[in-house]
């Protein structure tokens, strides 16, 4: 390292809540040479988004610098008045976050956006101002940046979006960029452009970069150093290589191991320390269906239309027996969503033949179907552990639904025993049956989803993206999970996703949508390594990997 | 549930002196109702000529009116029917109003549109002057007051339960709640509408005090309760002849326990939302 443009000594954020003083960073000390991309990871309240606020001073009310420094260009900043900070706000550092849909104004048109960011560093007349904010969007590969200049955000695609906060934030040439989670909700295709976009345009400008991520492949693919942090604390520093292949501390060990790679499978997703005896994998041959029984699902030529819309799935033909695991992969408006809830029955299709073990329950209304005595045998886990249980259920309620609704069962102590057996077999402590949704982290949240799922014994789980909201290594834990009850159930899977590593080992067939058409389909692991359609290996190719060869081959 | 409910509200309270107030002023307000026709110290209708429109003293704290009667006593008794009005009419409204509320915002479409036009209709009346035109209809009669005051607050319920139904309708446990047998009339009663009731609650709280005085001012004049019955706002109208010349108890005392439950029930709303919703517990 020449020089450090960024420095931070032993810094300590202290948010005051209603239960108290709250140590979100807890000693963070790291430094960032001009020009250097740095991956700042950890997972949910490892504090990695609070230190990039504290660097620009985005702190809500709540929170403070309670100790430690951050120099910048030999300046500490933390000392200096709200005024002069004003002017290192955009001209010296900028930041990009999450989602850029919230984060730009939806009632100005994009160019007038980044003019206003320009104008608010140098005094400039607007024509040159807007000049300039075309020339950003050029810069920034917008296609037609002429008339994407008037465009009002909702006109634009989230990765449209990125790019726009891209171009506002190095308006004014800053020499830091932070970027929080600048890719996640997108899909991996546009993650990929979006942040070979950003890599290139850090490179080309000299400009300093953190970016701050919870996926390990992302920084690995793009920084050339990594720092892990953990409660707030800096746990491990290192170059990706090291990293991956000989991570030092526990908890980096159990994040490289809970993220899935294109080699994976569900039984290292845990550190081999940690993996205790060596359950018996090892698949018992599914015994052969009788010849002459019919499938488990059987989906014919369906097709949903929304209003006058375009088709959101057409001709979309499928099988599924039982015990088997079907996973359903596409970007965001492929129609994976839509497929799985007429699967689901919990909209109709437009056209179309959905059969159950041989018997027709397409032609039964979503909205009778409630009561079809098809409604236990299928039953769905949601993407959102957090929206998916009602605010006012305890735990108990929540798996206790179904139970009353379809199982036929009566409160009392049969339900009881039933709950708890339930909850026990997700590994859900008793003891958190009382709590409602908000007292549960995302991971226990996710785990009443499933048992409430399960909860009727149904012969078929429709999976929506059940860990897309939830850390890498609870993620871990929760496909285990979801893989020995498979087993032990018989249950069949239809898994949609949009992360190819996870789908490949979670299932063993796979479906590629894409406009509401099925692309591809094969046996999973054949198909991923060896792809035969363009769409499918652009897919494959997007997706982060953390195998050595590619760490850090950008540069 | 009651036990961590009410150590909840406890909670509340203690951090919000203000809605404490307000609570314990509604409480009062409700003992005073139920039990105020056997604690006056004076019948509230029985007329004495002698001791006719006499200031606030010892023996009439809040002085006596045009034909002798004990304001003090009056007010207390007025309370329950004052009370009993606004109640029930806002317990009307919001019953009717939050389930046609909701079943429009969860199934939106042509049921949606109808009911919104409807609604638009009834808002584009002053509604005073509606509930004044129903009542003047109907007959000078207490099931009719509240009929009235009912039907120009269902409007309020119906938009309010449709907006709050709307934004929940396509969030996860509502579709897990169908994938777990229930039917969407289910969906809407069972799950939709408890969880838009803290959200409602304040209204619930504004709108009684605003009954309160709708009810009142129908009696002001002269299209509510007949006298004698004592009635807060019948009190004003009568007061009011008598202001002139200096008689200021007969209007101070019925305006200032209107104001005063007006504000108890206003204050009260934010208060009763944080205590119903389950997620403001730690």
């Amino acid at each position: 390292m020449t020089s450090s443009l960024l420095a931070l000594s032993d810094l300590h954020v202290t948010f005051s809540t209603r239960r108290g003083l709250v140590e979100a960073v807890r000693g963070v000390t790291l430094s960032l040479g001009e020009g250097e991309m740095l991956g700042l990871v950890g997972e949910s309240g490892s504090g990695k988004s609070v230190t990039g606020f504290a660097i620009t001073r985005l702190l809500d009310a709540a929170g403070r610098i309670t100790a430690g420094q951050i120099r910048f260009r030999g300046q500490d900043i933390t000392r200096i008045s709200a005024g002069d900070f004003r002017h290192l706000h955009g001209a010296a550092m900028a930041m990009i976050f999450q989602n850029p849909r919230a984060a730009l104004n939806p009632i100005r048109a994009v160019g007038d956006q980044i003019a206003d960011a320009i104008t608010a560093h140098k005094r400039m007349p607007r024509d040159q101002a807007r000049a300039q904010a075309l020339e950003l969007l050029r810069a920034v590969q917008i296609r037609d940046p002429e008339k994407r200049m008037a465009a009002y955000p909702h006109e634009l695609s989230g990765g449209m979006c990125q790019r726009v906060m891209i171009a506002m934030a190095i308006s004014c040439n800053p020499a830091l960029l932070i970027a929080d989670e600048p890719t996640t909700g997108l899909d991996v295709t546009t993650q990929k452009i979006v942040m070979d976009l950003l890599a290139g345009i850090a490179a080309e400008r000299g400009m300093a970069t953190i970016l701050i991520t919870h996926d390990l492949g992302l920084a690995a693919r793009y920084c050339r150093r990594v720092v892990v942090m953990e409660q707030g604390r800096l746990v491990e520093e290192a170059e990706p290589k090291t990293l991956f292949r000989a991570p030092q501390h526990p908890y980096t060990k159990r994040l490289v191991a809970a993220s899935p790679t294109a080699s994976s499978r569900i039984a290292d997703l845990v550190p081999e320390e940690e993996r205790g005896r060596r359950i018996a994998m090892r698949v018992a041959p599914r015994p052969q269906p009788a010849p002459g029984t019919p499938p488990l699902l059987e989906v014919q030529k369906l097709a949903k239309r929304f209003d006058q819309g375009a088709a959101a799935v057409a001709d979309f033909s499928m099988m599924i027996s039982a015990g088997e695991s079907v996973g359903l992969v596409g970007e965001s408006g492929s129609g994976k969503s839509t497929t799985s809830r007429i699967i689901c029955r919990l909209i109709d299709p437009s056209e179309g033949e959905i059969a159950f073990e041989g018997q027709s329950i397409g032609h039964i209304p979503a909205r009778d179907f409630h009561r079809s005595p098809f409604r236990k045998n299928i039953q769905i886990v949601f993407q959102d552990p957090n929206d998916s249980l009602n605010p006012r259920y305890t735990a108990f309620d929540c798996i206790a639904h179904p139970l009353l609704r379809l199982g036929g069962m009566r409160p009392g102590d049969a339900l009881r025993q039933r709950v708890e057996e339930c909850a026990q077999r997700v590994g859900l402590g008793i003891e958190l049956l009382t709590r409602f949704p908000h007292q549960l982290s995302g991971g226990q949240k996710a785990r009443v989803g499933i048992a409430r799922a399960i909860a009727c014994r149904p012969r078929l789980l429709v999976l929506d993206e059940p860990t897309a909201a939830l850390d890498v290594s609870v993620q871990a834990v929760v496909l285990q999970l979801l893989d020995r009850l498979r087993r032990e159930d018989d249950l069949a899977f239809l898994f949609v996703s949009h992360d190819l590593n996870v789908v490949r080992m979670m299932c063993d067939r796979t479906i590629v949508l894409q406009n509401g058409h099925i692309v591809e389909q094969g046996e999973s692991r054949a198909m991923f390594d060896n792809p035969q359609t363009a769409y499918t290996r652009e897919l494959v190719d997007a997706v982060p990997h953390i195998e050595p060869r590619l760490v850090a081959s950008v540069g | 549930m009651t036990a961590a409910t009410l150590r909840h509200a406890g909670w509340i309270l203690r951090g919000n002196p203000l809605t404490a107030v307000a609570a314990a002023g509604v409480f009062l307000l409700t003992l005073i109702a139920i039990f105020g026709p056997w604690i006056v110290p004076y019948d509230p209708i029985v007329s004495n000529v002698s001791q006719a429109l006499m200031p606030p003293s010892a023996a009439h704290i809040a002085g006596t009116d045009q034909l002798g009667r004990d304001v003090f006593s009056r007010l207390i008794v007025a309370a329950r029917l004052d009370l009993a009005i606004a109640i029930s009419a806002v317990g009307i409204s919001f019953a009717i109003g939050a389930v046609i509320g909701a079943i429009c915002g969860y199934t939106g479409g042509r049921l949606d549109r109808g009911v919104g036009r409807f609604v638009d209709v009834v808002m584009a009346f002053p509604l005073f002057v509606l509930a004044m035109a129903m009542v003047a209809a109907l007959g000078n009669r207490v099931e009719n007051i509240v009929i009235a005051t009912a039907i120009i607050n269902l409007p309020f319920y119906i938009r309010f339960a449709r907006a709050e139904v709307n934004v929940r309708r396509n969030v996860g446990w509502v579709e897990a709640a169908r994938a777990c047998g229930d039917s969407h009339l289910s969906v809407v009663l069972r799950f939709l509408l408890p969880n838009v009731l803290p959200a409602m609650a304040v209204q619930i709280s504004l709108n009684l005090g605003w009954a309160i005085l709708n009810a009142a001012g129908l009696s002001f004049i002269g299209l509510g309760v007949k006298p004698p019955t004592p009635e807060w706002g019948i009190m004003v109208a009568e007061g009011a002849r008598f202001i002139s010349t200096g008689k200021w108890w007969l209007v101070a005392f019925p305006g200032l326990a209107l104001m005063l439950t007006v504000l108890c029930f206003n204050l009260l709303g934010d208060g009763v939302r944080d205590i119903l919703d389950p997620r403001m517990r730690t």
